[in-house]
């Protein structure tokens, strides 16, 4: 197991840090979608947030991390009921990945020596209640998306396969990254993504020098390095923690509800999964900077990363959607 | 001692570098073909190397990631599954790299990263224009082109064997900034470079046994990472040049934070003599290929179009219920586990405990997916008469297009004829990014070669059809041909020659819309679209959406 680089000594790159952050206080905001040039820290970013995440309780053995025994579900096969805590799943999925992996199929050893008809659980079970990863995912085989556009949508993970019939609960945090000069992402899919964030490498010496400082100590020593920045992760992982306590008590008006509308519908974002994700991560924003009540500049700092993927795409428009949001962001929010 | 032996001596020193440290440097690129050199270069990674793990860039996941070995499965009644290469331990060898596709190499890019799979040396037998795919170039630290090289070069003695890897390296404070500024002066935007020659130095002091980086260290180190990734050249110090923001910064942070890097003042010096040496290892035609289409050498991508020059075994489907028949093949796994729940009952009726009793009923065979995408190559008259406001239509249409491609599976390819010839500006590709900057710097004005542009478009559909892609070629022009293949002015000739070039590739078989773009619709031009057996559209004062739509529903018909 390869260490990772802690999430706090990551040098710039707010943006995704802050998306990555606030899917962490509330994952209904849905996922994370990096889109940049290689070497900027994408993965390493992501590979990190494991560390960073608090952790959950969950039944002892329970293939797919259930809270509570009703959630258990019965093919898992658990009799005793314990209660542990564990950390945050980030289930990586790799490229190569086959489909029975993701999904789960049938046990093929217990069926072979047992003659038993066994469920064995998936990347997709392993995943419930965590962060699914996928590096690259422009790259990703088609009918692998197709399948995770259909649990991601419903959250849950049928199986009917080899006279199987099992299904399961499959919430997560989709986080995808990949380089857009390998090839576009489909509609679909970025819909998907509740935040994106575009990386850029860092223009600023200083940064770029710290950059190179960090990850060179941190290849010399990984431990020690982790030690010294354990403060540090702590006091991103405590106001994640605080956050999700006055998550609820964030109070939106109409007047702000009014403006994400209004940013929507002159932005021509389609359908209400715009507004929807702009609410929450704005309450979740305002909820991290111990704010009581959305306010428009949350929803400035907020709205190009909940937005800028969700516009119909105007390839006459060199400026790209980034830029387009914030021109309507002024307007709007006068 | 020459430019090749030169070349050679750094080959060797890279490969010790790679020994003395394969988790920071990772790897190597050779571009070289099979040949002497070749070999000597093979003798040289075995004496360092030992046992080495083969890749190559057509190996199933199921070889790279390991699976269920069916056999010892079968055997033991257990489930036994095999290695994937990727487990493997010590040197690792990619050759015919330059027919990798994106897929495989974003799978081993991410073994690279997450996995042990180093020191990797890829060798590049690429032609021409082939190479490989960016993601491996960016995550390795060294790059050699060798197809220069003689064999005498490779003659060349044997240097010290390096020590292993020991004790921590100390940087002195100006040695990581050093490596960032110059990474910048070269355009260098990622952070690895930095990273990895950062590496490169530490491991040359080890080698050398020094426990600090010196100025020599540094010097192999940039002269090795940086110049394969240049994407400029920096200016020579000419003060009424406005100079780039990069170049000023330097000075604006030192004057911020003077504090904790009072070293600065020491750095021009090495960096000046480190600037040098790079910019002398510069291949000869740098300049050109900067300037070429391409915007950024050798960060263009591969685009998505060549992905598919080794498509003969399509990327896997699920498997499917079938019988044998000699062609197809057997996917056993799902066969096993079709058949294996009603082993028990099976059982019952034989007297072998121990085998698996299969019935054709649970044979699922292997189904492989190679969809035929199909390529749209763009035309374009970028000539005078054409008028600049029709090209930015042209651009317009093909942006939209490609918008649409994912869903549509199609790829987009921009040739372009003006003056007396035809280019072609964007190779087949699914990329938005790449199409954009190529298109921002499609010029306009000059004759019609119309002949030469129509040539160019029925090469790159054979070329296409033989990649196993379908082509269909939109050309836009007003029609107002008077450039002869010759490149001479000839109205009537020019005319006559689209009209034969027409006809090849109707015979070809190819599909073609023809898109009469000019004011007036064009009699000459519709000739010349029954020629070559095409749809003609007359769209005077077509927008971008109109011409995107209407070659959409020539798509769909």
């Amino acid at each position: 197991m390869t260490k990772n680089f802690p999430f706090s000594a990551i040098v710039g790159q707010e943006q995704m840090k802050m998306a990555m952050i606030l899917t962490a206080i509330d994952p209904t905001i849905g996922g994370v979608l990096v889109f940049g040039d290689r070497g900027t820290g994408k993965s390493t970013a992501v590979r990190a947030l494991a560390a960073l995440l608090p952790k959950i309780s969950v039944i002892a053995q329970c293939p797919i991390n259930s809270e509570f025994k009703k959630d258990v579900p019965s093919w898992a096969g658990i009799k005793e009921i314990e209660t542990i805590m564990r950390e945050t799943p980030v289930v990586d999925l790799p490229l190569g990945v086959s489909e029975d992996r993701v999904t789960g199929a049938l046990d093929i050893e217990r069926a072979l020596t047992k003659g038993e008809k066994a469920f064995q659980p998936g990347l997709l079970a392993r995943a419930n209640r965590g962060y699914l990863y996928i590096d690259e995912v422009n790259l990703l085989e088609d009918h692998i998306v197709d399948l995770l556009l259909d649990v991601a949508q419903s959250g849950e993970n049928l199986v009917e396969r080899e006279g199987l019939s099992i299904r399961h609960a499959a919430r997560f945090v989709l986080v995808g990254s990949g380089n857009p000069e390998e090839g576009e992402l489909r509609p679909q899919l970025l819909d998907r993504f509740g935040l994106s964030v575009e990386v850029k490498s860092p223009n600023n010496i200083d940064e770029r020098v710290a950059v190179i400082e960090r990850r060179d100590s941190f290849d010399q020593n990984p431990d020690s390095f982790i030690e010294e920045w354990l403060s540090e992760e702590m006091k991103i992982r405590h106001a994640i923690i605080a956050a999700r306590t006055t998550l609820k008590s964030v109070s939106s008006g109409t007047d702000i509800l009014r403006d994400c509308a209004n940013l929507c519908i002159t932005l021509g974002a389609d359908g209400l999964r715009g507004e929807l994700t702009l609410l929450r991560a704005g309450r979740a924003l305002a909820a991290f900077q111990g704010a009581q009540a959305l306010e428009r500049s949350h929803l400035k700092e907020i709205a190009p990363l909940a937005l800028s993927h969700r516009l119909r795409r105007d390839p006459l428009d060199e400026a790209g959607s980034g830029a387009r949001v914030e021109r309507v962001l002024t307007d709007v929010l006068k | 001692m020459n430019a090749g032996s030169e070349i050679w001596v750094q080959v060797i020193a890279a490969l010790h570098l790679l020994k003395t440290d394969p988790a920071g440097l990772k790897g190597a690129i050779f571009r070289v073909r099979a040949g002497p050199v070749r070999d000597s270069l093979a003798k040289e990674i075995r004496k360092l190397a030992g046992p080495v793990t083969r890749l190559h860039p057509n190996m199933s996941d199921e070889q790279l990631f390991g699976g269920i070995d069916v056999v010892a499965t079968l055997q033991s009644g257990n489930l036994r599954t095999t290695k994937g290469l990727f487990e493997r331990q010590g040197w690792f060898e990619l050759t015919m790299a330059e027919r990798c596709d994106l897929y495989t190499a974003a799978r081993i890019s991410q073994a690279l990263d997450q996995r042990q799979i180093f020191p990797l040396i890829v060798f590049d037998e690429g032609i021409d224009d082939e190479k490989l795919p960016d993601s491996l170039k960016e995550r390795l630290a060294f790059y050699f082109d060798m197809s220069e090289l003689a064999y005498s070069d490779t003659d060349f003695p044997d240097i010290d064997a390096f020590s292993e890897k020991s004790q921590p390296i100390q940087t002195s404070q100006t040695d990581v900034p050093t490596l960032v500024l110059l990474a910048n002066e070269f355009g260098i935007s990622s952070a690895r470079a930095p990273q990895l020659a950062l590496a490169a130095a530490k491991a040359n002091a080890m080698g050398n046994h020094r426990r600090e980086l010196s100025a020599e260290d540094l010097e192999i180190a940039v002269e090795l990472v940086y110049p394969s990734r240049a994407t400029r050249i920096p200016q020579e110090s000419t003060p009424e040049e406005p100079v780039p923001e990069q170049e000023t910064q330097p000075e604006q942070n030192q004057n911020q934070d003077a504090s904790d890097q009072d070293g600065n003042d020491n750095i021009e010096l090495p960096n000046e003599l480190l600037v040098n040496a790079i910019r002398a290892l510069l291949p000869d035609n740098f300049l050109e290929s900067l300037n070429s289409a391409s915007p950024r050498i050798g960060t263009s991508g591969v685009g998505f179009g060549s992905q598919t020059k080794s498509k003969t075994r399509g990327r896997p489907r699920p498997p499917r219920l079938g019988r044998i028949n000699g062609q197809n093949r057997i996917d056993i796994v799902s066969t096993l586990r079709s058949a294996a729940p009603l082993q028990t009952i099976r059982k019952q009726n034989t007297h072998d405990a121990q085998a698996v009793i299969i019935y054709p009923d649970d044979i699922h065979v292997k189904q492989y997916e190679s969809r035929s995408e199909r390529v749209v190559i763009f035309t374009v008259d970028a000539s005078g008469s054409a008028a600049l406001a029709r090209l930015s239509e042209a651009k317009g249409a093909v942006e939209l297009l490609l918008a649409q491609a994912y869903a549509r599976r199609d790829f987009v390819a921009l040739i372009a004829f003006r003056n007396v010839g035809s280019e072609l500006l964007l190779p087949p590709t699914r990329s938005l990014v790449q199409t954009k900057r190529r298109l921002a710097e499609l010029p306009g004005g000059g004759g019609t070669p119309m002949a030469n542009g129509l040539r160019t478009a029925g090469a790159l559909a054979i070329k296409s059809a033989s990649q196993g892609k379908t082509p269909l070629i939109v050309v836009l022009t007003d029609g107002r041909a008077n450039i002869t293949l010759e490149g001479m002015p000839d109205r009537a000739l020019a005319l006559e020659q689209s009209g034969n070039i027409g006809r090849w590739i109707s015979s070809l078989g190819f599909k073609s819309v023809v898109l009469d773009v000019g004011n007036r619709s064009n009699p000459a031009l519709a000739k010349v679209a029954r020629d070559m057996n095409s749809v003609y559209f007359p769209l005077p004062r077509a927008d971008a959406h109109r011409i995107s739509e209407t070659i959409g529903a020539e798509l769909d018909r």
